[in-house]
């Protein structure tokens, strides 16, 4: 396990990511994220007591989020499928978002590409791309929806998550399974969504293969969560019970964020 | 009621009748904070990805970002929520809906719209709605379930796809969400003025009397 987690809970990555979160938001406006406040005189009530000072008042926001997390988890039903469109709803061109430009994407090279796997899983062998490609496949047309609030559908093509966790020997009584990216980002999901039919290990978007853009060689698409938490450029996953919380995650956005 | 004679031998005047029962004024007020933060909040995060060619000033929304507004508005939504539903279960249990919101006839409408707009309505009996009133509180409770519903569809398109396709799809349910806010800020911008109008309406609103 620690050699897993070694790249993200130790130093570089973790600069790198507070970095990175600094420059696409200056700190002054993040603390200040409950200052508007200030001007609806109503929230005084809420609150009684100093609701420009955030942090205690950001504190008592993030618990209900976690609260938010178990009701989306209790709510959350395993079998359900998201709805599924034909081929001419496909939205085209299909929007690129990330919090970099697109210039800015990871350019993985497919020779040297392993997916490392590691936590509770029996088999911790890394997997290369041919192999991967390999896996049965199958295609999928969903809408994808964004934290934002837009949505565009889109047609996803790759290995049922929970395929590939049953051929690796996966634990799926843990509660979480962990991914990094080849940017600095990571995410995490719980189990039930991990084993959901439609949650896919991506490798073709419209038919071709999965372009720099949309997260070669591989992302996860899960049409039962918001668009944030399908990763791209997965280099690495793991199964775990710890919380690892994620890249947006860690700045305030809900972790379930179900659909 | 016993009348008291007091040293002057006067006869004091009878308390006023109760307009507003307690839980009524309990649930008007715990409402007024939670649609101020739904609203705030909601224009932050409609901010996020505008519907029309105009983003809210920063200066009114709530929540400084997305991720912020975002979890004001997640938890709002539960004081919104079960307010909501104890007013209405309430509201429909003791006849208050039935005593003062109905019959709302249009021809009424039209005649105390009238009167109103040339100041000639008369608000002498708080205890009584007229027909414009009966109208707007009948509407933006209507607008209240229509805005829940529609946020439900927004948040779970999934779990709730059946409620989301009965809005017409995911991104209609924002436009459905979108003027049921509309609808209700608008209420607001009339309740507030008439309020302010006729003071003793908002000291029976906390008063009771």
């Amino acid at each position: 396990m620690r050699t897993i987690f070694r790249n993200t809970s130790s130093g570089v990555d973790t600069k790198l990511l507070i970095k990175d979160a600094a420059k696409l938001m200056p700190d002054a406006t993040r603390r200040a994220f409950l200052r508007g406040g200030a001007s609806l005189g109503a929230l005084a009530l809420l609150t009684g007591c100093d609701i420009v000072d955030g942090p205690s008042a950001e504190r008592a926001l993030m618990q209900v989020s976690y609260f938010n997390d178990r009701v989306q988890a209790w709510l959350f039903n395993g079998n359900k499928l998201a709805p599924t469109y034909r081929d001419t709803a496909v939205t085209r061109p299909f929007p690129f978002n990330a919090y970099y430009p697109e210039e800015d994407a990871p350019e993985v090279d497919k020779e040297d590409y392993k997916l490392l796997v590691g936590g509770l899983v029996e088999n911790k062998k890394s997997w290369t791309l041919d192999e991967l490609y390999a896996l049965p496949q199958e295609t999928q047309i969903t809408r994808l929806v964004c934290v934002e609030g837009w949505s565009a559908i889109g047609k996803w093509t790759g290995t049922p998550l929970r395929e590939f966790l049953r051929l690796i020997g996966a634990d799926t009584r843990a509660k979480y399974v962990w991914f990094r990216c080849a940017d600095t980002y990571s995410t995490s999901i719980d189990m039930p969504t991990a084993l959901h039919p439609q949650t896919q290990m991506t490798f073709r978007f419209d038919g071709e293969i999965l372009p720099r853009k949309f997260g070669f060689p591989m992302k996860v698409r899960m049409p039962t969560k918001l668009g944030f938490k399908n990763p791209k450029h997965v280099m690495e996953l793991a199964v775990t019970d710890k919380y690892l919380g994620g890249y947006w995650e860690d700045q305030g956005y809900n972790w379930f964020s179900g659909s | 009621m016993s009348i008291e004679v007091t040293q002057s031998g006067a006869i004091p005047a009878p308390e006023p009748e109760l307009i507003h029962p307690a839980w009524v004024r309990i649930a008007h007020w715990i409402n007024f904070v939670a649609v101020a933060v739904m609203i705030g909040s909601g224009w932050e995060i409609y901010n996020a990805s505008p519907l029309f060619s105009f983003v809210f000033p920063r200066s009114i929304t709530l929540g400084g970002w997305l991720a912020g507004a975002l979890l004001w508005h997640f938890a709002a939504m539960w004081v919104l929520a079960v307010n909501g539903c104890i007013y209405l279960a309430l509201g429909i249990a003791t006849g208050r809906f039935r005593r003062k919101l109905v019959p709302i006839r249009p021809a009424d409408v039209l005649a105390d719209a009238r009167a109103a707009l040339t100041g000639k309505l008369s608000h002498d009996d708080l205890s009584v709605y007229n027909a414009v009133q009966r109208l707007l509180y009948l509407g933006v409770i209507v607008a209240g379930i229509i805005i829940v519903l529609s946020g439900l569809s927004i948040w779970k398109p999934v779990q709730v796809q059946e409620l989301t396709a009965l809005f017409g799809g995911y991104d209609a349910a924002r436009y459905v969400h979108f003027f049921a806010m509309a609808a209700i800020a608008g209420f607001l911008v009339i309740h507030v003025i008439m309020a302010v109008l006729v003071p003793r309406s908002l000291r029976a609103m906390i008063v009771g009397r």
